[in-house]
Formats: C-alpha cells, sequence, structure tokens
C-alpha cells in the first residue's frame, strides 16, 4: 500500500505539469529546478509570504480569526483586495477560503456558532460594525454559489427579485430594463429572451449559473464574491463563465474560490494559498504559479498536495 | 493472480442463488402485507356499504287523511300546537283496515306508520289552512319495524314472540302492499333532519353541522398557530436548552391520548373560562390542541426540506430574514404543511373521546345553526346509533360512518387539489 502511494505522488506532477496551460510553459515550475533558483520558507507560521497590500485597496481584513465552536477555521488572516481586480482563493479542501469568503458579505452570520474576529472593511467602513445592517451589505457584495441555484421561479422573476427587495426600481419599465441589461452582462439574454416566464430552474447548468450571476449582478453590487462557480459545469460552460468574469472584473472587484489552477491562472490577477485556516502566501497571479516563495504554495501548485 | 481471481469469481457465482432466493422471500413477504392490507380495506368497505346502504332508503305509507274539521277544531277555532293530527292518521288507517277492532289490535294498527306522520299534517295545514274539510293523499314514513321487515331485516318466518312485530302487522303490511299504499324512497331525513329516538326519523344533519362547526374553528385556529410555531421554532429561535425543551415537549404531546386533551378543555375551557358545554367552539378548542403537534411537527419537516441552496441565494441578495421565509421558504414548504394539516384535521374529524368529556355526546335533536349551540359530532352520532337498541340504528350507524368517510374523502380532495394548484405556480 505504501509503496504504490508514492509512486501516484512521483506521477501526479506530471501531469499536472501538461494541463497548466495558463502559464507559460517555459516559466513553469518544476519541482526539482525551481529549488535551485531560490531559497523557499518551508514552515507554516504566522506571517504571509509574498504581498499582501495592494495599490487600491478596497476590502481590507486585518487579523481575521474565524472559529466554529471550539474549531478555529481561520487563523490571523490579513489581506487588502483592490477596486477593480480578481482575486483567486486557492488551497486544498477544508483550508478555509470559503470561509474567508463569506466573512465578506457576512453570510457565517446564519451560522450560529460561528464567531468572527479582527477587522474587515468595505471602502473603510466596518462591515463588522454596528451601524452596518448585513442587508446593505449584502447588496453591495453579491455572491455565487458552488452549485447553480436560481429561485424556483420565472427567468424574469428570478432576476427582479433583487431589485425588487430592495426597491431600485419605481416601475414596472425601469425593472425591466435592469433585467434586460443584467442578463445581458450575463451573456444570457439572447438565449432567454424569448421565455423569460419559464422557471429558471428548466435552464442548463451553465445557464443557470450565468442566471445566478445576471441575479448578482442586478442589485448592482460593488464586490462579487464567487464559492467555486465553475465546479458543477463542463468546459464548455466554465469557459464562458470564466469570459463573463473577465468582462465582470472591469466594473466589479471579483473574489473568487477555486480548486482549478488553470481557473486562478486564466482569470484573476492575483492569487491567495490557504492552508490549515492560514493564508500562507498571496501574490500576482505570474509570480505565484512561477515563482512561489513558499514551499507549501508550491508543493500545492505542483500537485504535491491537495 | 490469475487463479484467485477464479475463485472469487466462483465465490460470487456459488452465492447468487442464495441472494436471488432472499430477495424473492422479500418481494414475496412485501406483497403478502400489502395483500393482507388491501383484503383489510376491502372488508372493511364491503360491510360498510352493505350494511349502511339500505339506510339510504326509507319505507314510506299512502294515507288517504280526511282534514275534518270534527277532529282538529271541536271548539271551530285551529289551535295548531294543540290540535289531534294524530286522530286524523288514526281515522285514516281505521279506513283502510276497518274489520281492526279491539283497543290492542288498534294499537298494533296505528304503530305501523311513524310518529312523523302527525307532523307532517300539521306542516301541511299550516302551510295552507283552505286544506281544513278536505280529503288529501299523502305518503308518510312507515315505522321503523315495518321498514326493516320490508329491507328483510326481519324475518316474519321466525316465531311472533322473537321479533318486534307481530303477526297482525306483517299480514296488514302485506295488503298494503299488494294495494300499492306502500314503497321506498331516498331517505332525504338522514341528511335533513337531527338525532331522533324513532330510528325512521333519525339524521345526521345535527352531527354533520358539529362536525363542521368544529372543524372551522379548529383549522382557524391550529394552522395559523402551527405554522407560526413552527417557522418561529425552525428560522427564529436561538438553538438553547429551552428550544430543546420545546422541541421535546411537542413530540410528546402529539403522542398524548386524545381524552387527555378534553379532560384539560373540561377544566379551562368549561369551569375555568365558563364557555358552553357541549358547544362546537369548546370541541373545536380541544381539536385544535390535539392538532398543533401534528402541524408543527409536519411543518417543520417542511420548513426543513426547503433546500438550504435557496435560503444563502436570498441572502446572498441581501433578503432579510423575514424576506427569505415569506418569499421562499413558505411557498415551497406549504404544500407538506397543508398535508400535515389534513392529516391533522382528518384525526380531529375522527376524534370522539375527547368530545365525551365536553359533553358534545349528549342526546341533541336540534340541528345546531352556530358555533355555541349545543351539538355532536359524526363519531359521537356513531358511537350513540351503534349504542341504541332499535334494529333500524344499525344500519343507520353504517350509514353515518359512509358519511363520515365521505367527508373525510372531500376533506383529503380539497388539500390535493389545493397543494397541486400550488405547486404548478413554480
Amino acid at each position: 500500500m505504501t509503496e504504490t502511494k508514492i509512486t501516484e505522488e512521483e506521477a501526479v506532477p506530471e501531469a499536472r505539469r501538461v494541463e497548466t496551460d495558463g502559464v507559460p510553459a517555459a516559466q513553469k515550475p518544476n519541482g526539482v529546478a525551481a529549488h535551485t533558483v531560490v531559497e523557499r520558507v518551508a514552515e507554516l507560521g504566522e506571517k504571509t509570504v509574498g504581498e499582501v497590500r495592494c495599490d487600491n485597496p478596497f476590502i481590507v481584513t486585518e487579523n481575521v480569526d474565524v472559529y466554529y465552536g471550539d474549531n478555529h477555521a481561520i487563523q490571523n488572516v490579513t489581506l487588502e483586495i483592490g477596486k477593480s481586480e480578481v482575486i483567486a482563493l486557492i488551497g486544498p479542501s477544508g483550508c478555509g477560503k470559503s470561509t474567508y469568503l463569506r466573512c465578506l458579505n457576512r453570510m457565517n452570520d446564519s451560522i450560529e456558532s460561528a464567531r468572527v474576529t479582527g477587522t474587515i472593511t468595505l471602502d473603510r467602513q466596518d462591515i463588522y460594525g454596528s451601524d452596518l445592517d448585513p442587508v446593505a451589505l449584502r447588496a453591495r457584495v453579491g455572491m455565487v454559489f458552488q452549485k447553480p441555484n436560481p429561485f424556483p421561479k420565472s427567468i424574469y422573476d428570478n432576476v427582479a427579485y433583487g431589485p425588487r427587495i430592495h426597491g431600485l426600481a419605481s416601475d414596472r419599465a425601469e425593472l425591466d430594463e435592469i433585467v434586460h441589461t443584467s442578463l445581458d452582462r450575463a451573456g444570457l439574454l439572447k438565449e432567454v429572451k424569448d421565455r423569460m416566464d419559464e422557471p429558471g430552474t428548466g435552464l442548463s447548468g451553465g445557464q443557470q449559473q450565468r442566471l445566478c450571476i445576471a441575479r448578482t449582478i442586478a442589485v448592482n453590487p460593488e464586490v462579487i464574491l464567487m464559492d467555486e462557480p465553475c465546479s458543477a459545469l463542463d468546459p464548455i460552460a466554465t469557459a464562458r463563465i470564466e469570459d463573463l468574469i473577465d468582462e465582470l472584473s472591469r466594473d466589479y472587484a471579483i473574489v473568487i474560490v477555486t480548486h482549478s489552477m488553470q481557473q486562478a491562472a486564466r482569470v484573476s490577477q492575483r492569487v491567495a494559498y490557504f492552508h490549515l485556516g492560514r493564508l500562507v502566501e498571496v501574490d500576482e497571479t505570474n509570480r505565484i504559479f512561477t515563482n512561489p516563495q513558499h514551499k507549501l504554495t508550491e508543493d500545492y501548485i505542483t500537485g504535491r498536495i491537495g | 493472480m490469475t487463479a484467485s481471481r477464479k475463485k472469487s469469481r466462483e465465490i460470487v457465482e456459488a452465492g447468487l442463488a442464495r441472494r436471488r432466493r432472499k430477495e424473492a422471500t422479500f418481494r414475496a413477504t412485501g406483497m403478502l402485507a400489502t395483500a393482507v392490507g388491501v383484503i383489510f380495506l376491502g372488508v372493511f368497505f364491503a360491510t360498510l356499504i352493505v350494511q349502511g346502504a339500505s339506510a339510504f332508503k326509507q319505507t314510506f305509507i299512502k294515507l288517504d287523511v280526511v282534514m275534518s274539521e270534527s277532529v282538529l277544531a271541536p271548539d271551530g277555532e285551529l289551535d295548531l300546537a294543540y290540535a289531534d293530527f294524530d286522530g286524523l292518521v288514526r281515522n285514516a288507517l281505521r279506513r283502510d283496515f276497518p274489520n281492526v277492532s279491539g283497543r290492542g289490535e288498534r294499537r298494533e294498527l296505528y304503530r305501523l306508520v311513524s310518529v312523523a306522520a302527525g307532523y307532517e299534517l300539521r306542516d301541511l295545514v299550516a302551510g295552507d289552512p283552505s286544506l281544513l274539510g278536505s280529503t288529501v293523499e299523502i305518503w308518510v314514513p312507515a315505522a321503523s319495524n315495518v321498514d326493516m321487515l320490508i329491507k328483510g331485516n326481519i324475518d316474519p318466518s321466525i316465531d311472533e314472540s322473537l321479533r318486534p312485530i307481530s303477526d297482525a302487522q306483517v299480514a296488514w303490511v302485506e295488503s298494503l302492499q299488494r294495494s300499492d299504499r306502500l314503497e321506498t324512497r331516498f331517505n332525504t331525513a338522514l341528511f335533513t333532519n337531527g338525532d331522533s329516538r324513532e330510528p325512521e326519523l333519525a339524521g345526521i344533519r345535527g352531527a354533520l353541522m358539529g362536525s363542521f362547526y368544529m372543524l372551522i374553528v379548529t383549522v382557524a385556529l391550529a394552522f395559523p398557530i402551527g405554522v407560526a410555531a413552527a417557522i418561529y421554532l425552525e428560522e427564529f429561535a436561538p438553538r438553547s436548552r429551552w428550544s430543546d425543551l420545546i422541541e421535546v415537549n411537542i413530540n410528546n404531546l402529539a403522542a398524548v391520548p386524545s381524552i387527555v386533551f378534553g379532560l384539560l378543555g373540561l377544566a379551562v375551557f368549561i369551569n375555568w373560562m365558563a364557555l358552553p358545554r357541549s358547544a362546537p367552539l369548546v370541541g373545536g378548542l380541544v381539536l385544535s390542541l390535539l392538532t398543533l403537534p401534528v402541524i408543527i411537527i409536519a411543518s417543520r419537516a417542511a420548513i426543513q426540506s426547503v433546500p438550504p441552496s435557496i435560503r444563502e441565494a436570498a441572502l446572498g441578495l441581501g433578503a432579510s430574514k423575514m424576506q427569505v421565509v415569506f418569499h421562499h421558504v413558505l411557498p415551497l414548504a406549504l404544500p407538506g404543511m397543508l398535508t400535515g394539516t389534513i392529516i391533522g384535521m382528518s384525526r380531529a374529524l375522527g376524534e370522539s373521546a375527547p368530545l365525551l368529556m365536553i359533553g358534545m355526546v349528549a342526546f341533541i335533536v336540534d340541528v345546531p345553526g352556530s358555533f355555541t349551540d349545543p351539538a355532536t359530532a359524526l363519531p359521537v352520532q356513531v358511537y350513540l346509533w351503534a349504542d341504541s337498541p332499535e334494529r333500524a340504528f344499525a344500519e343507520r350507524t353504517s350509514a353515518a360512518i359512509i358519511v363520515l368517510l365521505g367527508f373525510l374523502l372531500m376533506m383529503n380532495l380539497a388539500a390535493v387539489i389545493i397543494r397541486k394548484r400550488m405547486e404548478r405556480k413554480w
């Protein structure tokens, strides 16, 4: 048993390297060669390697800890997220990247045992402050989930729901306008404009996810959080969503959790690597994938862990 | 490698027969269980229908009644309350059978016709006073023993002392049959009358209305309270020792014998709050207490079955907790909640024990017209009639059960239709 495991681990980096097409082949990390280039941090410590600050910070998290009961899920995470950048959160399962993401729009509030310490500011405003209603926060920080989850309502009502509850449209024509623009921006309008009254759950998986994105941008948020938005989709639908993320990044800050390193390489400008509840390394996407500063990051992106 | 693979293949193949045998046995057991259930149900319905169907028919006797002024208004003044309409019926019968003599024989003759005959004549005259002095041809209900004889429930060939109808009466009935003065018709009295000591006059309208009023009170109280409690416990209440305690107690309440709720109703609603006895209002209150746990448990299960992804989607868009519940959770959970409510209502409709405690077992002739009038309920009526010695009440008991089941069927049907319509909205 032990013997077979070792051979598998050796085989994986080979396979991964072929897959990692987002990064130029010449810069690809090579387990053996990379070691000779730089001295890497090896231990999992308090300090995050790389650059956690950015030029134009919009979301700033300082020393954030999250506890689920006695479980210390996130430890001392400090990170800045820029105004119009796509930042990808990567890391093995259970490393806390989704938990971190859900702190940013206070979705953890609905979990009774969850407790968040540290400060998180959105545009210099403390989002855990007593003067901020999570309802108002979530209108500014939209979220797209792992599994497409359209409401069991018509396509139109799905997109119109957010504007309706927030009272963003004063009359039907204005609401129509919002729904159409949102669907158009999500690249779904052409496919659904003749069947707006049909249930959103009748669409294909990829279309449902784009409907969810349209629903999110209909509220006109400033940040969009995406929790593995393509993990339930086929490659073609994934490519469409990735194109969409690229387009949306011009207007919104996007934080995306992903298990696919190729996806992180394709869509993001910065990458944050989480490991066992700690933020191990943050840097520009190119540097993370070509020259990671931390041993764990290197192990993960070359496929030795995760 | 090849050797061991071959061996395991042999082992698998050797075990196949045993597996198939087990599966066949299990399937046969399941089919047997289903068949037993279906047979029991079939026997139940068959006996009910065989015994109860005849109650929907009633024997009537044709009389030529002379509205003699000397009988009705001996003093020249007609007083409907005191006029001797029974005398008219007796005279008519005597005219039909002139050979009957002697007080005993005459009394037996008079017993062929229901006591309702006199009342029917009175109603006739009250409606049209000009009938006074004329001769009226009228069909009046036969006495229940005559009815039983016609329906074959009394065997005229057994010894006279063993049956409630004498040889002479049997002969008179046969003579009436020969002269076409006797026929069976649909028993409208069963649906229009309240209870009566006379089987041929006893109807289930009183019990039906009693049950109806009670269920209205029950639905109006138990559904909103149950759903509200379920939503609060499921969506808003913090998880603590208190909410656990409440949950355990709700589950326990669902299993409390129903007569205990009757005692509670007697102590609280009648003795302490001084609400009227035998009233559908009190019955409804007691039945609401009885069905509340059922509705709460079913509603909580329905809320739990709403996928969390829908809640997250709405929360993520900035919906408040209230909006999540009322826009998404409640519409999706409502069909399940309605199913639970209908199950609770069906139980309430069939409940008799708690009603005995609050006086709804009384003999009540008047059909209740409001929530506070004295009333009985259908299952209590079944119990009362099953307890009555007259042979004719046996078939009415079955008929009342048929009506009760029909009521139940209609309620379930309504629930299914409402549920289907709600599901189509999505």
